[in-house]
């Protein structure tokens, strides 16, 4: 019990930080869940999505991650894409796409039993990076490949 | 109906887990050929992934994963028979839930 009024005021701040530290970070709610994706995954340019997602942290090139794409596309509507990282432990796998109108495309969050490996099928509006972001023990990596698109995937 | 197709394969003490999802992952930005309408977006935008009711994978998505999305995943462990449930939530509101064994 707080022994007078003023720690437990310092105490409930403490609290509240707390708190809020929780819901800010892996342990979002449904609803700012919901709201991460709208905010997100909006049309925006890969630098805005970039800064929005990860604010200032620095993101590093890396070697460790490979990213399996076609150099070229012919379909832009579907495009492979495997990412494999030898990082140690990754739990979280994100791509985006430099030039779509909505630069993030997927986000993989992954337990620890899982390996650092993914593998799906993007859209492409037009030639441009596709970029992987790792995350591996709190630090970001990325890694870059350019895919050259013939017929673009997100017009009619 | 199920939409959702899964496929599991062991490879030396790792479980290779390949998800095929029916969905037309619209973005919203098509037009209909005929009318010339706008297609409304309709696409996925969670899904989740449980081995024996551990969530294991949890990825969230725009429309610009291609239609019907293919997945695959590579899980360290898993032995025959364990319970392997994939779900996802799109856009509309709408869910689907499969179970499969690991083989």
């Amino acid at each position: 019990m707080p022994s007078n009024r003023r720690t437990f005021i310092k105490q409930s701040l403490v609290a509240g930080a707390y708190a809020s530290l929780i819901s800010n970070g892996l342990f979002k709610s449904t609803k700012t869940q919901a709201a991460w994706i709208a905010e997100n995954f909006s049309p925006a340019t890969l630098t805005d999505t970039l800064q929005k997602i990860y604010r200032n942290a620095e993101i590093i090139d890396s070697e460790a991650i490979a990213l399996k794409l076609p150099r070229v596309a012919e379909n832009g509507a579907v495009v492979p894409v495997t990412v494999t990282s030898s990082l140690p432990n990754v739990n979280e796998i994100t791509l985006f796409v430099a030039k779509n109108p909505t630069p993030l495309s997927i986000s993989f969050k992954l337990s620890p039993v899982m390996d650092a490996f993914v593998s799906t099928r993007i859209k492409m509006a037009e030639t441009c990076n596709v970029i992987a972001v790792v995350n591996s023990e709190g630090k970001l990596y990325k890694a870059r490949k350019e895919v050259t698109v013939t017929i673009g995937g997100c017009g009619g | 109906m199920a939409s959702i197709k899964i496929r599991t394969k062991r490879l030396e003490g790792k479980t290779q887990i390949r998800i095929l999802i029916a969905h037309p992952m619209e973005h919203g930005r098509n037009k209909d050929k005929q009318t010339g309408q706008l297609i409304p977006a309709h696409f996925i935008k969670e899904l989740t992934v449980k081995h024996n009711d551990t969530l294991i994978i949890n990825s969230d998505m725009g429309g610009s994963v291609a239609k019907d999305p293919y997945f695959a995943f590579m899980l360290n462990g898993g032995i025959e028979g364990d319970k392997i449930t994939v779900s996802w939530a799109d856009s509309l509101g709408k869910t689907d839930t499969v179970d499969a064994k690991i083989t």
